[in-house]
């Protein structure tokens, strides 16, 4: 299975549910669209949960990093909820986990974009 | 090692086309055979993805989707250590000029982390240039503890 993306609106933020394979080629590519869109209508507050997420490889963690950039750069910000043991372990030994605003509860991570 | 770990040494050789297909295919095939030998489910794990970069440099770096090259791709299990062999026919490339992605200025370069993650879940890895032009990367894992 590659990556699902399932987008809903809360309040003003958009909340991507992200599942399956972050990897190289259309997972990848998958997100990276689906941010850049976000962007350009103006979506400015992204949650992306990726409580679902069954793999990441650089390439996938090039491309959160590529959003985050892309987000914040527009003004906006992107921050993530419900790592798995995986996810969260491979973003504290590149270092990015404290770049990333990590969420483990929903409701907060929406109210901390306020 | 878990008790029904197989010892019986197990040696594969594949010539893997350069897609990304062959990325998924010597992942399993590695993680298979780490299974068999009795690794842990944490270092499958990582075994699976620091095969799943480096097959991804030799496809996409190294032989950059040249339908005529080809990915040489060897395991050998033997009951103390699992190694991996992934070879390309590009043109190489300096050894020394991966930049450190753990630096301050390289955190939010959206490339440049592969090596430093296989580097992280095997127990040794080695590059070398082959005579061919090409570069061989060298996993290994050990499978038990020394």
């Amino acid at each position: 299975m590659s990556v699902k993306l399932t987008t809903r609106q809360v309040g003003d933020v958009t909340v991507i549910d992200v599942a399956g394979r972050i990897t190289l080629g259309e997972g990848s590519s998958t997100l990276r669209d689906a941010l850049r869109d976000l962007v350009s209508k103006g979506q400015k507050k992204i949650l992306l949960n990726l409580g679902e997420v069954s793999y990441i490889d650089s390439s996938g963690i090039g491309e959160l990093v590529s959003g985050f950039t892309t987000v914040t750069n527009s003004g906006g910000a992107l921050k993530l909820l419900n790592l798995n043991k995986r996810v969260k372990d491979l973003l504290q030994i590149t270092k990015l986990y404290t770049v990333f605003d990590v969420h483990e509860d929903e409701a907060g991570a929406i109210r901390s974009f306020a | 090692m878990p008790e029904n770990a197989s010892h019986i040494p197990e040696t594969v050789e594949r010539f893997l086309d350069s897609t990304l297909e062959s990325v998924d295919s010597a992942e399993e095939l590695a993680v298979g055979m780490a299974q068999r030998a009795g690794m842990h489910e944490d270092d499958l794990m990582k075994i699976g993805m620091a095969i799943r970069e480096s097959v991804v440099n030799a496809v996409v770096h190294g032989n950059r989707y040249n339908a005529h090259k080809k990915v040489r791709f060897a395991v050998a299990s033997d009951g103390q250590r699992f190694i991996v062999r992934i070879g390309d026919e590009g043109e190489g490339f300096d050894f020394n000029s991966i930049p450190d992605p753990l630096a301050p200025e390289n955190l939010l370069r959206t490339s440049g982390r592969g090596i430093f993650l296989i580097r992280s879940f095997m127990d040794d890895f080695q590059m070398r240039r082959l005579e061919s032009g090409g570069t061989e990367v060298t996993l290994v894992k050990n499978l038990v503890s020394k």
